[in-house]
Formats: structure tokens, C-alpha cells, sequence
């Protein structure tokens, strides 16, 4: 039940996250993305002060964590084994930055942008939930 | 650069590090969205519940919800892509994210705050392929 809590909880703050940040909002990412537009000043670097902001705090408490052999609730520290920078590691990111440059959703945003209720929204989220079932159901993720 | 919200950029961020962190160090588990959705959508039993999934997602939502009825804080998501267009993103993002195991939380969040080469790789991957698609939609073909 704690762990239940506890991911309400951070699932909750992140999503607060995003919407003060303006990342709920996918013309902000455009913004970034369009390095293109530094040259006539129209450029928006905010997405890299959420990542600053994020790496800040996190850092500390992942290096602290990553000493720890066991979670505060319980259970075992389940970190990524896989060490290997493999094509489909790369391919994959590939994939995933040519979806996100072309509408500015990734999928955290893309779950707390629901909040507004539109259908261009429900409509992303969708597709993407198809997407993510469709590449499990062939075995493409591990 | 009048669009730049340098102050709420590192808040939100901020708070995003926060919970994540948070998200570790209580329940032992990294705070990528994508690898907690798909768990959902997955037969194979994963270590985390559904549960636990289910729950950040829906504080995921709450969130916003939260701040735009209880403060006066505002914000928006706009989306100006044609319906074609959103559908391929769509299906390009939760696919690229599956192969590629994580997203902008998992790798960029996550995966370097805990020096991982493999999630700097795939951060520069998907940033790289980001910067090249707004390139080719607003300033080569002009407005996707």
C-alpha cells in the first residue's frame, strides 16, 4: 500500500513538474528543438533549464540511492543490468525524437497534457499506447 | 528569445528531479514514463505492480489537474500538427520509445543521474533526431 502511495505521490509531482516548467506544452519542446533559430534570436532554451533543474536535484539522490541495497519500502533497487549501447538502443531513439520533434509530445507531457481534455491529446496518447503494445506483443523491447 | 521561462524551467525541472529521486530511493524503482506505461501494456509480468503503474499515472494527470483549479498558475498544450501527423508521432514515439528502452524521463532524467553511457547515447539519439525533424518541418518544408 506505501508503494502504491508513494507513486501517487512522485507521479504527481512530476506531472506538477511539467506543467510549471511548460513542458505540458508541446510548442515549448518545438521552441527547443528549433536550434535552427538561434541565428535570429527565436530560439526557446527553457527545455534544457528543465533538464538542469531536474539533474541538479536528482543527481544527489540517485548517487545516494545507488549506495543503498535496498528501497525505503521495501524491496530491492531494481536498476538497469544492461551496459550494452546497442543499434536498437539508437534506432529506437531515433524513432522516438522524429515522433517527438514532429508534434513536441513525449510521453510524460503527452499523459499530463490529458488534464486539458483535448482530442488531438487523447488522440497522441492513443496512438502511442498502440505503439507501445504493438512493439511488446513482437518482443522489440528488451 | 521572448518565449524563454528561465525561472519556472528550473522549478518544474526542479520538481521532475525531485520526484524521481523520490521515486528511486522509496520504492526502488526508475521514474522513465514510458517503461512505467508499457508495463501496463505488457502479458509478461513485470517486478513493479499495475497497481503502482497505474497510480503514477494517474498523479501524472492530477498534477496538472491539482494546479490549474487550485492555483492561479497558468499553462496550456497546444497541438498544431495535422490528425495524420499526430497519428505517426504517436505510433514513432511509443514504438522508438519501447526499442530504445525509455524516454526523455527514463534516459535524460534517470538514466544521467546515474552516469548510464547507454542513456546518454539514447538522449543524444532522440535530441539529435528532435533537432533534425523541427528542422525539416519548419524551416525545409515550412509548418508540418
Amino acid at each position: 500500500m506505501m508503494r502504491i502511495i508513494v507513486s501517487l505521490i512522485c507521479g504527481t509531482l512530476f506531472g506538477a513538474g511539467l506543467y510549471i516548467s511548460g513542458m505540458i506544452d508541446p510548442q515549448k519542446v518545438l521552441g527547443f528543438l528549433d536550434i535552427w533559430a538561434i541565428a535570429d534570436g527565436g530560439w526557446d532554451p527553457s527545455l534544457a533549464f528543465v533538464m538542469g533543474g531536474g539533474l541538479v536535484v536528482a543527481v544527489p539522490i540517485f548517487q545516494f540511492a545507488k549506495s543503498r541495497s535496498d528501497a525505503v519500502c521495501g524491496g530491492g533497487m531494481d536498476l538497469p543490468s544492461n551496459k550494452n549501447v546497442t543499434t536498437k538502443l539508437i534506432v529506437g531513439g531515433l524513432m522516438f525524437g522524429t515522433g517527438w520533434g514532429l508534434v513536441g509530445y513525449c510521453p510524460g507531457p503527452a499523459l499530463s497534457a490529458l488534464a486539458f481534455g483535448q482530442m488531438d491529446t487523447i488522440i497522441f496518447v492513443a496512438t502511442m499506447l498502440v505503439g507501445m503494445a504493438g512493439a511488446r506483443a513482437l518482443r522489440l523491447n528488451s | 528569445m521572448e518565449n524563454f521561462t528561465p525561472v519556472s524551467a528550473l522549478l518544474g525541472g526542479g520538481l521532475i528531479g525531485l520526484a524521481s529521486g523520490l521515486y528511486l530511493l522509496l520504492n526502488g524503482r526508475i521514474a522513465g514514463i514510458s517503461g512505467i506505461v508499457g508495463g501496463l501494456l505488457s502479458s509478461s509480468k513485470g517486478s513493479t505492480s499495475a497497481f503502482e503503474r497505474l497510480a503514477f499515472v494517474i498523479g501524472l494527470i492530477a498534477g496538472p489537474l491539482v494546479l490549474m483549479t487550485g492555483t492561479s498558475i497558468e499553462a496550456q498544450s497546444v497541438v498544431t500538427s495535422a490528425l495524420p501527423v499526430i497519428v505517426i508521432a504517436g505510433l514513432l514515439v511509443g514504438v522508438g520509445t519501447t526499442i530504445g528502452s525509455g524516454c526523455t524521463s527514463g534516459h535524460g532524467i534517470c538514466g544521467l543521474s546515474r552516469f548510464s553511457l547507454r542513456s546518454l547515447v539514447a538522449t543524444l539519439s532522440f535530441m539529435a533526431a528532435g533537432f533534425v525533424t523541427v528542422l525539416v518541418t519548419r524551416h525545409l518544408i515550412g509548418g508540418a
